[in-house]
């Protein structure tokens, strides 16, 4: 016998170490929305009348989120993206996962094609343009086109599956980069700072990564379980890493160190606030806000490389 | 007991809490959780025995 649920006595599936909480399947399904609704409120996220688009990926956070919203009375919609990954199939077993979700739950939700909407896959991309990196072009084309569909539809939000240790990786990455730029504008909320920008949010701010691998299987969520095959050896696995061991001596270290970071900074001590002020033009070619003069980076992808 | 990982499987004699057989073999107990007979342990839970337990790691990339 382990330990007991905080709430009822009954045997625990899950202790939070940094909560100093334990609590069995039914509390613990219970507590996790509660976590969310919190961070929306607390961050202004959206209101029940904002349609919002959540991005889904087939994995445990995206589905997690999208059926924590469901649960909570929201009204949102999925976005799935095939990314054109062929190794095992990975895109389209990923799409499968969230085909079922969608139909367990009467949930609606669209497929974009990447190699039917642009002409390649973004492993086809990446490899045409040398030098650019897999996970940055994959990165850059999926920004791209949720913040079309999102304008476009007229979403109050998109939201993303980001969860603490995937802020508190990308922080300490930025920390030990001192990237500026990137320090200044990672938070919860960016807020839809020109016409053509649609508001982004990170409902699961409060969450482990555990916690949320918990919701789905307590939930009976099937998410896609293997990871992308690109990001084998990623640095913010090597992160993720680094800060589990410092998690481990001191329970709630990820959770300060991301936390304290977005107090500091709203109070002013760590850097200016540029979440909304920064200007920008629109690309000539898509109409998408950039801060480039000309092409925005999307359209810039697709322009053929100079000879020479 | 028998630790079963992705594609991999340990074998741990004696008793002991599901966080040391985690660190036993190698792995993080923040990175993962532990199932016994398809229900979620906390990792405090002594096993022994015939006990099987699957780890599921909790790490996404990228």
């Amino acid at each position: 016998m382990g330990m007991k649920c905080k709430k009822c006595g009954e045997t625990a599936v899950i202790n939070m170490r940094q909560h100093r909480l334990a609590l069995c399947k039914d509390h613990f399904l219970e507590w996790v929305p509660l976590q969310v609704q919190r961070a929306i409120e607390k961050f202004g996220m959206f209101s029940p009348d904002d349609r919002v688009l959540v991005a889904v990926s087939g994995g445990k956070d995206s589905l997690g989120l999208w059926d924590i919203l469901l649960r909570l009375g929201y009204s949102v919609e999925g976005l799935y993206i095939h990314l054109g990954i062929p190794d095992g199939d990975y895109s389209g077993v990923s799409q499968k996962k969230v085909e079922s979700f969608a139909s367990e739950r009467g949930a609606p939700f669209m497929v974009i094609k990447v190699a039917a909407e642009f002409g390649m896959s973004i492993p086809e991309v990446a490899r045409s343009k040398r030098g650019r990196s897999t996970c940055g072009t994959c990165g850059l084309i999926k920004r791209h086109t949720m913040n079309q569909l999102a304008c476009e539809g007229g979403y109050g939000a998109i939201a993303t599956g980001h969860n603490v240790d995937d802020e508190a990786a990308v922080l300490f990455q930025n920390v030990l980069h001192w990237s500026t730029g990137y320090l200044a504008r990672q938070a919860p909320v960016l807020p839809a700072s020109h016409p053509k920008l649609a508001r982004k949010v990170k409902p699961l701010i409060r969450l482990y990564e555990r916690e949320m691998a918990a919701y789905a299987l307590l939930r009976g969520i099937d998410y896609i379980y293997q990871e992308c095959p690109y990001s084998k050896g990623a640095t913010t696995l090597l992160y993720k890493e680094l800060l589990n061991q410092l998690e481990e001596r001191s329970p709630g270290a990820k959770q300060q160190f991301y936390l304290s970071f977005l107090q500091a900074r709203q109070e002013g001590r760590l850097l200016p606030d540029q979440t909304r002020a920064i200007e920008m033009g629109e690309c000539t070619r898509c109409g998408q806000p950039t801060t480039a003069p000309d092409l925005c980076a999307f359209c810039r992808l697709w322009e053929p490389a100079p000879i020479g | 007991m028998k630790i079963i990982y992705r594609d991999k499987v340990w074998e741990l004699k004696g008793r002991t809490s599901v966080r040391d057989a985690i660190r036993k073999v190698g792995l993080h107990p923040e990175a993962v959780l532990a199932l016994r007979d398809g229900e979620l342990i906390t990792d405090d839970v002594i096993i022994a025995g015939d006990d099987t337990i699957k780890l599921i790691s909790v790490v996404s990339g990228g």
